[in-house]
């Protein structure tokens, strides 16, 4: 007796490959919908919140005093979306694999690759390549758009070519990419989309405004240091005295992703699934 | 080709695998039957390298399941417990699975289509009935032309046809000359479609033989006689290793084979309308050689044991 799967078409010659789990992580990601919500709402909230601030500050920029004025600044009304894109790549990059764990997806996902960091790596890679090529257009789009509502106003005219702008602008989608990466090391690390979630929220909307209990000589010590401080020092056209200054926060904020990523990598390796 | 040596795995406290050893072989069917909770499905986890063993090991086809260079071509398998993320389709589920391993995408399309959900191959998973996702999980299994196939209880949800179906798979998937390893916690199930068995119980086991041998070995035997004369027979049979249960003119006599009834009703001019022994079920076989563990189940304390 010979079955059907035998007249199938042939495997040929199959093997785990690094760019094959890469492929496998591509189709995963494009195949959700939660994945293209998520994305959808960051790029609308990227560049439809700095429109909407453009055009009220606009609006309002005659009634506003020298002082109120003064404390506008056009980047960053075209890198507020940057704030509120980063909810939805922050629980999207948690999602990536505590969906897998809430599903069961993952022991598939594990049979498959039962070496398993391939798969580690090719969700890290493809999360972060999809984040920055579709936040570089968002960060840009926002810029221009902002600037063409609100450039007319002279104070509030700013040029990519002025110094720190262009490094400023793609900060912002920089910014997002890494944020991206260290939820993912987040949600592997703790398998559990709420917790994932919970931790994200906390390290980067919590923490930070405890750090004002602290006296301040701690506070100005410590703070910079933290994730989303350091982060965005890549994103803000000028440092502040006790900032770390933008390229060596965004290391640092780079050496967090690495961290989170290294962990769970561990985790993945020495846990039963 | 499975071998389990010594295979041992705690969770916490709790041994769900203990000392296991057995070998499933290639070209037939092997049932692994066990009542519920007894460390089936725990076994399967360690054969995929999803959980490592606390002890001893667990080999398929020659190698720890890591170690093979392309697993879902050594090895499918269909876990008990959904593997499937419910907001992707099935096609894309697949895809995703088989593109690990460069399987072919046509080799997807076919298998969809031989399963039998072509039609529903773009839905979400999570909107599919149990039947549907255990036809997904067996094109799963199949993806990469495995030589061993490892399924738990496969026939769970399943409409009569769709057990058919799976029966007539796995017997000729075996034919093939690979090796099928089934779980069930049904016996009725396994004696339809395996050959040889493998029975656990607390993780522990429990018997590792032929499907046929399991019956005759675990059965009381039982010879089911009628006649005008049952309350004399029954004097003349009784004996200190056989039991006679009467019921009017039939007699059901234990320890005894029909031969030997036979001849002792000729012996004394005894008139007999009906010899037959009785083949106790399978499911009666089962119930029988797991009741101990079942008990255990409902709150017998075991005693301890040094963790190694």
């Amino acid at each position: 007796m010979s079955s059907v799967v035998a007249l199938l078409t042939p495997v040929g010659r199959v093997r785990v490959t690094q760019p094959r789990v890469v492929r496998s992580e591509w189709t995963k990601l494009r195949s959700l919908r939660s994945t293209l919500w998520s994305l959808v709402a960051a790029v609308v909230l990227g560049i439809g919140l700095p429109c909407v601030f453009a055009a009220v500050t606009s609006s309002h920029w005659g009634g506003m005093s020298p002082h109120e004025r003064a404390d506008r600044h056009p980047l960053d009304i075209a890198l507020a979306g940057v704030n509120v894109a980063q909810l939805a790549i922050g629980v999207l990059g948690v999602l990536v694999i505590s969906g897998e764990y809430g599903t069961g997806m993952i022991r598939a996902t594990m049979s498959a690759v039962p070496t398993r960091l391939p798969v580690l790596w090719a969700k890290a890679a493809v999360f972060a390549v999809v984040t920055f090529v579709l936040m570089l257009p968002t960060v840009l789009i926002a810029f221009f758009a902002s600037q063409a509502i609100v450039g007319h106003i002279a104070p509030l005219d700013i040029s990519l070519s002025a110094p720190g702008v262009t490094r400023a602008v793609v900060g912002g989608a920089l910014y997002l990419t890494v944020l991206g990466v260290i939820c993912l090391g987040l949600g592997a690390i703790v398998r559990n989309t709420a917790g994932g979630i919970a931790l994200f929220a906390g390290i980067f909307f919590v923490v930070p405004p405890l750090m004002n209990v602290l006296p301040s000589s701690w506070n100005d010590a410590v703070s910079p240091y933290l994730p989303a401080a350091a982060g965005r020092d890549v994103f803000s056209l000028t440092a502040g005295a006790h900032d770390l200054g933008h390229w060596a926060g965004f290391g640092l904020f780079c050496g967090y992703g690495a961290a989170a990523i290294a962990i769970a990598a561990v985790l993945l390796v020495r846990r039963d699934t | 080709m499975i071998e389990a040596r010594a295979l041992t795995k705690d969770y916490g406290a709790k041994r769900a695998v203990d000392d296991l050893s057995f070998t499933v072989r290639p070209g037939i069917v092997t049932g692994f039957l066990g009542p519920n909770g007894s460390g089936k499905s725990t076994t399967m986890r360690l054969a995929l390298g999803l959980d490592r063993p606390t002890a001893g090991t667990i080999a398929v086809n020659g190698k720890p399941y890591r170690e093979h260079p392309a697993p879902l071509h050594e090895v499918g398998a269909l876990l008990e417990a959904r593997s499937v993320h419910t907001g992707r389709s099935a096609y894309n589920h697949l895809l995703a699975l088989a593109q690990t391993h460069g399987i072919p995408r046509r080799r997807v399309d076919e298998l969809v289509e031989l399963v039998g959900l072509r039609e529903v191959a773009r839905k979400r998973v999570g909107q599919f009935s149990l039947g549907m996702g255990q036809r997904l999980g067996i094109a799963a299994a199949l993806l990469g032309d495995p030589q061993t196939l490892l399924l738990d209880e496969p026939v769970n949800g399943l409409d009569p046809e769709g057990i058919h179906w799976i029966r007539n798979l796995l017997k000729s998937l075996a034919a093939e000359g690979r090796t099928v390893f089934v779980s069930s916690h049904l016996m009725s199930e396994m004696s339809l479609t395996a050959d040889h068995l493998i029975v656990i119980g607390r993780g522990r086991l429990i018997a590792d033989l032929p499907v046929d041998e399991f019956v005759r070995r675990a059965s009381k035997k039982l010879v089911r006689v009628r006649t005008p004369q049952a309350a004399r027979l029954r004097a003349l049979l009784a004996g200190p290793d056989v039991v006679v249960a009467s019921d009017g003119d039939v007699l059901e006599v234990s320890g005894l084979t029909a031969a030997q009834v036979g001849e002792e009703a000729a012996a004394n001019g005894i008139v007999l309308h009906e010899l037959a022994p009785q083949q106790a079920s399978l499911e009666e076989a089962f119930m029988e050689l797991t009741r101990e563990d079942v008990e255990f189940q409902a709150g017998v304390r075991e005693p301890e044991r040094a963790v190694a």
